[in-house]
């Protein structure tokens, strides 16, 4: 797509199709995007990407975009987030959203489930001890109903609340009198979400096509 | 051995039957006039007193009177629907039949048996099934339950490929199937030859109606993935319209000598203008109804009326103008049902779901047996060669459209169709009650009906029969990929809606459109717009919470709703009484573990209930209501414990120990094993379930928590919303808090004062739930746990 492609970019390119699963198309899409919101610089910070305005109405738009900082999301085993991501680390994480097409092998498809449910894990394990807490867990449900109106914070506050005894219930049935639930590890968040639609759900169609140009009212101010 | 029992209930009506045909002469759906015999008793009404003195000895007078011709029109009507419906109690007695035979094979059998035997003493059916019944009063009553039920969230994400399927693969069957019929009647071999190009086309257009009923409920059952099932759902629904749309179209043109290829065009452009024209009327009606519901609430009695009347009007307005009812009231059914429910009384909601369902019932029921009745009866002309080839190409076609279609519309879809998919879509393709109905009401003037109906009775028996039975096994030996609806699960539940909310916020980071970005912007024009207008109490709340809320009420309704013997089935304060006072109970302990237990299992409930609503997607069965009784019955029960704790309330030790602990009732647990009160006979119940239920809840109780002071646990101040909220509640909470945070303090509550003289009553206990259960649970919940 246009002449100005330069070789090394070329190669980055190819580099990442091997390391993201994405095609050709579809990373010359994202980059381009990824300029835009970083007006043209080589990393993005968090206030770039707060300043996308459609992302105003999201409820959990603080842990989307902190989720992209997040380490554990490039793929690697550290903890932390950084301050600056670079376009390859927005591929890693855009990589989570891949959908399976009609070749992906069943072992292929398991493995992304488990890379979106680790996703999930990240974003709701904010302080990267391995474990949902009950204050995270709260947190998540808090932030998912705030825009409900004046039951929200109660209601959310018993939701969580009876979602990890949900999961307390099914992962560990027979606890002793005194043994106490530390959190959700992500053994036990993959056991209660087996019954989760992630296959059909939790993907986005990246596109072959430039749309960046296509539509008006969507770019970053 | 089943059709012994079934005969054995079938002999009485039908010898009824016969011999109300026999006394009331020839069928006919014309007023019959009034015969000889018939004409005096008027006259004699004027005169005499009414009949039953018998002391007049004037010969004249007749003492017992017959007069069949006058009510001969719903009399049959009735006994037909009565036959039809005893025969459906009969398939579910047995229930494996249910499950390897669809129903729509049984009703078949029993209207083949009836009328065989009709035919042997040489009656006729009552010619009741004339196109403008079919099409005035049949077909709306099965369209508006297809569009009620209609998942719309599957439907909308998939819509394209929905219509899709339904227009363009109609067309192709329809086109398909005609012409080749048309190339094998110009064999003479056949004789068929007096069959013209035009009579072809309406004959296809007609035999491509795909009904999937009986598909629908097996797929149900395995729990096939979403996408093939609303498919076929959708296309079954939309083909409807498009099938009554051609055979309009051809039975017109079938009339005119030739074709010319400017009527080919106006033919499309027509078909566009119906399309669109009955979508425009749906949406009026629909926002015509939702918008009257608005102010419905003085007069709750007659709301489920205006559905009705609403979707009927638009049904008929749209068949005045000769555009598509059927798309007129599917649209109507979908835009109105949002709205209307939000409006209506959770009683007037049961009862327009109830309602819906059973109307439909009683149309498809009554197609399909007059469907078995017909076969025997008429004259067929049987050909074999056009049979067989009609048969074939109805086959050959369906199958090859479905995998050129599924080959162009899937580079377009994210979840691809596969092979196995495309597989069970072509297979479903099961023709049904419309197909029959409108080639039996095609008009005399064609001249080779008999043919064309024997040949379609012939499609519809085969494939009913050989694929309605053959589809089960073959689904499940293939290993379809299934939909996982075990989602009763809070976590799924956030989880859910987490994803919508993460891939939205990607997508609008990455800068691109998908149908979220269409949902979102339709969620904010409704918000904004059409809430307003539409419903009478438009708060803003957050799906997951208010479907819990209405769910819970709707419930809780039910339950009240249901007959008294079910509502013993549910352990009463006595019975329970009774166990808690065996089981040698030492200490009561409550607080912590009790008002945890209580929360968690109401909140529990909230997802099991929203199963529920899934679940009047399938079409033949209404929700199972057992299953959500049962998890009421588990909350008053839970309730009535710990009143009865609280009343032999024992001053338990006053500190929570330190350690939380998450119990509930094992989500891996099978409610049904753990309450049968699936089996809704009356009496054997109440002991066993209830003492069953405490042992669950009794093993949750091991896991010892020396409560504190009994307070009231939660579930149960609640139900009595009118007292005045104790604010001393929320200190009960504050342990809980601390044990799942610090793991390790052991706090002692303060004491909670019993409220005021509040001594529940049993039923009292059930009437208020029915007020605001859940919505008494979250606010005082709320507070409890409110900081």
């Amino acid at each position: 797509m246009g002449g100005s492609q330069t070789r090394p970019e070329q190669n980055q390119y190819q580099d990442l199709v091997q390391k993201t699963g994405f095609s050709l198309e579809q990373i010359k899409n994202l980059h381009k995007r990824f300029r835009q919101l970083s007006e043209n610089k080589e990393t993005i910070s968090r206030e770039s990407l707060e300043k996308v305005v459609s992302l105003a109405n999201n409820p959990i738009k603080k842990q989307i975009i902190e989720a992209f900082f997040d380490k554990r999301n490039q793929g690697q085993d550290e903890a932390g987030s950084s301050q600056e991501i670079g376009f390859e680390q927005f591929l890693k994480v855009m990589a989570h959203f891949r959908p399976p097409t009609l070749k992906t092998s069943p072992e292929e498809r398991e493995a992304m489930r488990k890379e979106k449910l680790r996703f999930l894990f990240n974003m709701h394990d904010t302080d990267s001890d391995g474990t949902i807490t009950l204050a995270e867990y709260r947190t998540v449900v808090e932030e998912l109903l705030s825009r409900s109106g004046t039951m929200g914070g109660e209601a959310a506050r018993a939701i969580a609340d009876a979602a990890m005894l949900e999961v307390a219930s099914t992962n560990v049935p027979h606890m002793a009198p005194d043994d106490f639930y530390e959190g959700i590890t992500f053994e036990h968040f993959e056991q209660i979400l087996k019954g989760l639609e992630m296959e059909t759900r939790m993907h986005i169609r990246f596109l072959d096509v430039d749309t960046t140009t296509m539509h008006c009212g969507k770019s970053t101010s | 051995m089943w059709a012994s029992v079934l005969s054995a209930r079938l002999w009485p009506r039908t010898l009824l039957l016969l011999s109300l045909c026999c006394v009331g002469g020839k069928c006919e759906i014309e007023k019959s006039e009034p015969s000889a015999t018939t004409g005096i008793k008027p006259f004699h009404h004027d005169l005499d007193e009414p009949q039953a003195f018998p002391d007049e000895e004037r010969a004249s007078l007749p003492v017992f009177t017959m007069d069949y011709p006058r009510v001969q029109v719903p009399i049959e009507f009735t006994l037909w629907v009565l036959l039809a419906s005893f025969a459906k109690i009969g398939f579910h007695i047995y229930k494996n039949i249910t499950i390897w035979i669809p129903e729509s094979c049984l009703l078949i059998s029993i209207g083949l048996v009836v009328g065989a035997i009709m035919h042997s003493v040489k009656e006729e059916p009552p010619a009741v099934l004339t196109s403008d019944v079919f099409f005035l009063y049949m077909l709306p009553l099965i369209v508006l339950e297809n569009g009620y039920f209609m998942p719309t969230r599957p439907f909308f994400e998939n819509v394209g490929t929905v219509l899709w399927y339904a227009v363009v693969g109609t067309l192709w069957n329809s086109i398909g199937i005609g012409l080749s019929l048309y190339a094998i009647c110009q064999i003479e071999v056949f004789g068929v030859q007096d069959i013209n190009l035009q009579e072809n086309l309406l004959f296809a257009s007609i035999i491509s109606a795909v009904d999937p009923v009986a598909v629908l409920n097996v797929f149900d059952d395995v729990g096939v993935n979403e996408q093939t099932h609303i498919v076929i759902f959708g296309e079954g629904l939309f083909n409807d319209a498009v099938t009554v749309v051609l055979y309009s179209m051809f039975s017109f043109v079938a009339d005119m000598s030739a074709v010319e290829s400017t009527d080919v065009l106006l033919g499309g452009a027509r078909f566009f203008v119906v399309g669109t024209g009955g979508f425009l009327f749906g949406l009026v009606f629909g926002f015509a109804a939702a918008f009257t519901t608005r102010f419905t609430h003085n007069a709750r009695q007659i709301e489920p009326l205006f559905v009705f009347m609403f979707s009927y009007l638009g049904y008929l307005i749209a068949e005045l103008f000769a555009i598509s009812s059927v798309l007129a009231i599917i649209t109507c059914a979908i835009t109105m049902k949002y709205y209307v429910e939000e409006n209506v009384s959770q009683r007037s909601c049961t009862t327009i779901r109830h309602v819906v369902k059973m109307l439909a019932t009683i149309s498809e029921t009554l197609i399909f047996f007059f469907l078995g009745v017909v076969t025997i009866t008429t004259e067929h002309e049987w050909n074999w060669g056009y049979i067989l080839f009609t048969l074939l190409f109805a086959l050959l076609w369906r199958g090859i459209g479905i995998l050129v279609l599924s080959q162009i519309v899937n580079p377009l879809r994210t979840i691809q169709f596969t092979f196995k998919d495309q597989f069970g879509l072509a297979y479903g393709g099961v023709r049904g009650a419309i197909c029959f109905a409108l080639v039996f009401t095609m008009p005399d003037s064609i001249n080779r009906k008999n043919l064309f109906v024997t040949a379609s009775i012939a499609v519809i028996i085969f494939t009913v029969f050989i694929q309605g039975i053959s589809i089960r096994p073959i689904i499940e030996y293939m290993n379809i990929r299934r939909t996982n609806k075990d989602s009763s699960n809070i976590n799924v539940e956030i989880h859910n809606r987490a994803m919508e909310h993460i891939v939205c916020g990607i997508e609008d980071l990455c800068g691109q459109w998908s149908h979220y970005y269409w949902k979102d912007k339709f969620k904010k024009f409704n918000d904004r717009f059409l809430r307003r207008i539409l419903l009478r109490d438009n708060r803003a709340e957050s799906s997951i919470v208010s479907l819990y809320k209405k769910l819970e009420l709707q419930t809780a309704i039910d339950l009240l709703d249901t007959p008294v013997g079910d509502l013993s089935a549910a352990p009463s304060i006595v019975s329970l009484y009774d166990e808690k006072k065996g089981a040698s109970r030492p200490k009561k302990k409550f607080l912590a573990a009790d008002v945890r237990r209580m929360h968690d299992i109401l909140a529990k409930n909230m997802y099991r209930i929203r199963e529920k609503t899934m679940a009047y997607t399938n079409k033949s069965n209404l929700p199972d209501n057992s299953r959500a009784r049962e998890i009421l019955i588990r909350r008053h029960a839970s309730i009535r414990r710990s009143l009865r704790s609280e009343s032999l309330r024992e001053m338990a030790a006053p500190n929570v120990s330190k350690s939380q602990k998450y119990y509930s009732l094992q989500p891996g647990v099978d409610p049904e094993v753990a309450f049968p009160l699936r089996r809704r006979s009356h009496g054997g119940v109440s002991p066993s379930s209830s003492s069953r239920w405490l042992t669950s809840v009794r093993k949750l109780k091991t896991v010892t928590e020396a409560g504190s002071r009994g307070s009231r646990p939660e579930g149960v101040v609640v139900v009595d919303e009118r007292r005045p909220y104790p604010r001393e509640k929320t200190p009960v909470a504050a342990p809980r808090k601390h044990t799942f945070e610090d793991g390790g303090e052991s706090v002692a509550p303060p004491p909670l004062p019993a409220p005021p003289g509040w001594m529940p009553d049993n039923r009292n206990v059930r009437k208020n739930e029915a007020g605001d259960p859940l919505l008494g649970k979250m606010s005082h919940d709320s507070q409890a746990s409110g900081r």
